[in-house]
């Protein structure tokens, strides 16, 4: 013990530096957050300044009263049209990347994708089903599109789960072999019914590669309590997932339920991820890229590497979404595209300029 | 202080017995080495202590309690292991994973505070391993991680130790300063320590008490020289004529016995016997 005693207050000072300049990114990326939101809510076809579309935004906020110098048309495309549109790609970027993240860590995989485990090829099959039945009903503002490409997802990875379960334990390779078997399965009935749903081809391609441009504040509501209580429960077994990093024996010996661990991340990562794909499509590219590009500049600490993936993500999606809509207007481009074409050589770059271990 | 009991455990995996009613104790301030030849269960014992895998029969008790029916976050309070040779995140900094001993002290809704990076850091300093501190785990050498494993269960504070061969792949150097190190902290801080060893030298010359371990039974123990008789050492690793005494310290010490060793040496014995 008198060894311990002489050594004690001597503090890691770089470690408390390192700590800080993540700390200080977690704050930086939320600033740029708000300031990209705004900016993606004044672009568009038609222009408004960015100082008019400020005032609008800050006039709807309780306890501050500005009174209204812009036409009324102004206020229905800033609050009715883009800033659905922008807080909904905001949370499926957020919920991508923090799903992406999450597989990762869970499977310890740098190639796991929100997708690895079938909730894309699940979601989609839902969808297309959901354009080919002829009915039309809604249920809670939700259309039978979103409500099937939901239950797609939820339902296909229990499938994968209950395929993948041995006794009381879930090995993640089981796990892995199990998502890619049943979504390959699911990806060609999928292809089948694309193949033979005649003039509805046009409007299911459209969905699969990802639209935020029948965006409105109904789905807002039904994605939102997914994606900020999925995230909320993520961000809490950051710690956790930091030692699962070990293996699964190190995990139990310092303490952690590995099988519990599994299945709360595994539940929360793939809600937010179904709720998310299930109005805006299967958008590709954001769940790897953005956690991977995080982990580049940040480290591989999940404590810092979930919420910068959250918010990471949702700038991405964002500008994604910005550049979607504004590039070739009045047409819009599929938002899977430009993450592809935005992602892939960003990641590229970041992979080239640091040539060292990452994950 | 702590005190394991080893009782009558059997354990198996699906058909295969690995252990036969195996049965021995750790007392505090205390190192006890297992020994015996590869595969005789040496790492399944440590495995079963940690309630990785359970016995079917008999039990194990941590200061008096059966481990089965501790939960896991506290049995990580009490024991700590350091396993052999382990896979480590190598994006991970040497400073994160010894970091990561603290675990089993934090709920789910606690983050690491300045007390927990003191421990850790002082885990670092006391295992010489702090220069490495901001280096990630994937650069560093087999002994470097050795010590910094050692950090990360000092971090942890637990008050019985398990080690799986924890020299395993280390040059002499490094052999004897792990050992060092851990049997300082067995006496400072009153540690049950139990190491799986293959170096048998090694084991005389640290391990207050040995168990040795042939084909899942518990074929001796007692002090070094009880255990490492030229008898023992015949009947379990089938090598004759190898036990020695120390010069220094009159514990046994065990030297390979090749018979006519090199094949200079043969041929010249061969040539001999041909004239």
């Amino acid at each position: 013990m008198s060894s311990k005693s002489v050594l004690s207050g001597q503090t890691s000072p770089i470690h408390l530096a390192r700590w800080r300049g993540r700390i200080y990114a977690i704050v930086g990326l939320s600033v740029l957050l708000v300031v990209v939101a705004a900016l993606a809510t004044a672009v568009g076809s038609v222009k408004i300044p960015l100082l008019t579309t400020c005032q609008v935004l800050v006039s709807k906020l309780p306890l501050l009263h500005i009174t209204p110098v812009w036409p009324s048309g102004v206020e229905t495309i800033i609050l009715e049209i883009r800033l659905p549109r922008v807080i909904l790609a905001g949370l499926v970027g957020a919920a991508l990347g923090t799903a992406g993240a999450t597989y990762q860590g869970l499977f310890r995989n740098p190639l796991a994708d929100p997708y690895l485990i079938g909730v894309a090829q699940g979601a989609s099959l839902g969808a297309v089903i959901g354009f080919l039945l002829p009915t039309t009903w809604h249920v809670l503002g939700a259309g039978v599109v979103p409500l099937f490409a939901f239950a797609g997802a939820l339902v296909s990875t229990a499938i994968v789960y209950g395929l993948a379960r041995v006794g009381k334990t879930l090995p993640v390779t089981t796990l892995i072999l199990a998502g890619v078997a049943l979504g390959a399965l699911l990806g060609s009935i999928v292809s089948y019914l694309i193949i033979s749903s005649g003039e509805k081809m046009h409007g299911i391609i459209f969905w699969l590669m990802g639209s935020f441009s029948l965006s409105q504040w109904a789905d807002v509501k039904l994605v939102l309590p997914y994606v900020v209580v999925g995230i909320a429960v993520i961000l809490l077994y950051a710690r956790p997932l930091n030692v699962m990093q070990l293996d699964e024996e190190q995990a139990q010996q310092l303490g952690i339920n590995v099988e519990r661990l599994k299945l709360v991340l595994l539940i929360a990562a793939t809600l937010i991820t179904a709720a998310a794909v299930s109005f805006v499509g299967t958008i590709g590219f954001v769940g790897i890229i953005i956690p991977h590009a995080v982990r580049l500049i940040w480290g591989a600490d999940y404590r810092f590497l979930l919420p910068l993936s959250v918010l990471s993500g949702a700038i991405f999606l964002i500008l994604a979404d910005l550049i979607a809509r504004t590039a070739q207007a009045p047409s819009e481009i599929p938002i899977g595209v430009i993450t592809a074409i935005c992602g892939a050589p960003f990641f590229l770059y970041l992979l080239r300029r640091r040539k060292k271990v990452i994950f | 202080m702590i005190k394991i009991e080893v009782q009558n455990i059997c354990l198996g995996y699906s058909r295969k017995e690995v252990l036969k009613d195996v049965t021995f104790q750790v007392m505090p301030g205390e190192m006890v080495g297992l020994i015996g030849p590869n595969g005789c269960g040496k790492s399944t014992i440590i495995r079963a202590l940690t309630r990785i895998i359970s016995p079917y029969r008999g039990r194990i008790l941590l200061d008096g309690k059966d481990i089965a029916s501790i939960p896991r976050q506290e049995l990580a309070r009490m024991l700590g292991v350091v396993p052999q040779m382990p896979l480590l995140p190598s994006a991970f900094t040497a400073f994160e994973v010894v970091l990561m001993g603290r675990n089993p002290h934090l709920s789910l809704f606690q983050y690491e505070g300045p007390k927990e990076l003191d421990i850790a850091w002082q885990a670092m300093e006391r295992t010489m391993t702090h220069h490495l501190a901001r280096r990630r785990v994937g650069e560093l050498s087999g002994g470097e991680i050795q010590c910094l494993l050692i950090a990360r269960v000092l971090t942890q504070e637990t008050k019985a130790i398990l080690l799986d061969e924890p020299t395993a792949n280390l040059d002499i150097g490094r052999q004897v300063e792990i050992l060092n190190l851990i049997r300082n902290l067995c006496l400072e801080n009153n540690l049950a320590v139990l190491a799986a060893l293959h170096d048998l030298n090694l084991a005389s010359q640290y391990c207050d008490q040995l168990v040795l371990i042939d084909n899942g039974r518990v074929h001796a123990q007692g002090t070094p020289s009880e255990v490492i008789t030229p008898r023992n050492i015949k009947e379990v690793y089938g090598a004759d004529g190898c036990v020695y005494t120390h010069p220094a310290n009159g514990l046994p010490a065990v030297l390979v016995n090749p018979g006519n060793g090199r094949a200079s040496n043969l041929r010249k014995v061969m040539e001999r016997d041909e004239v």
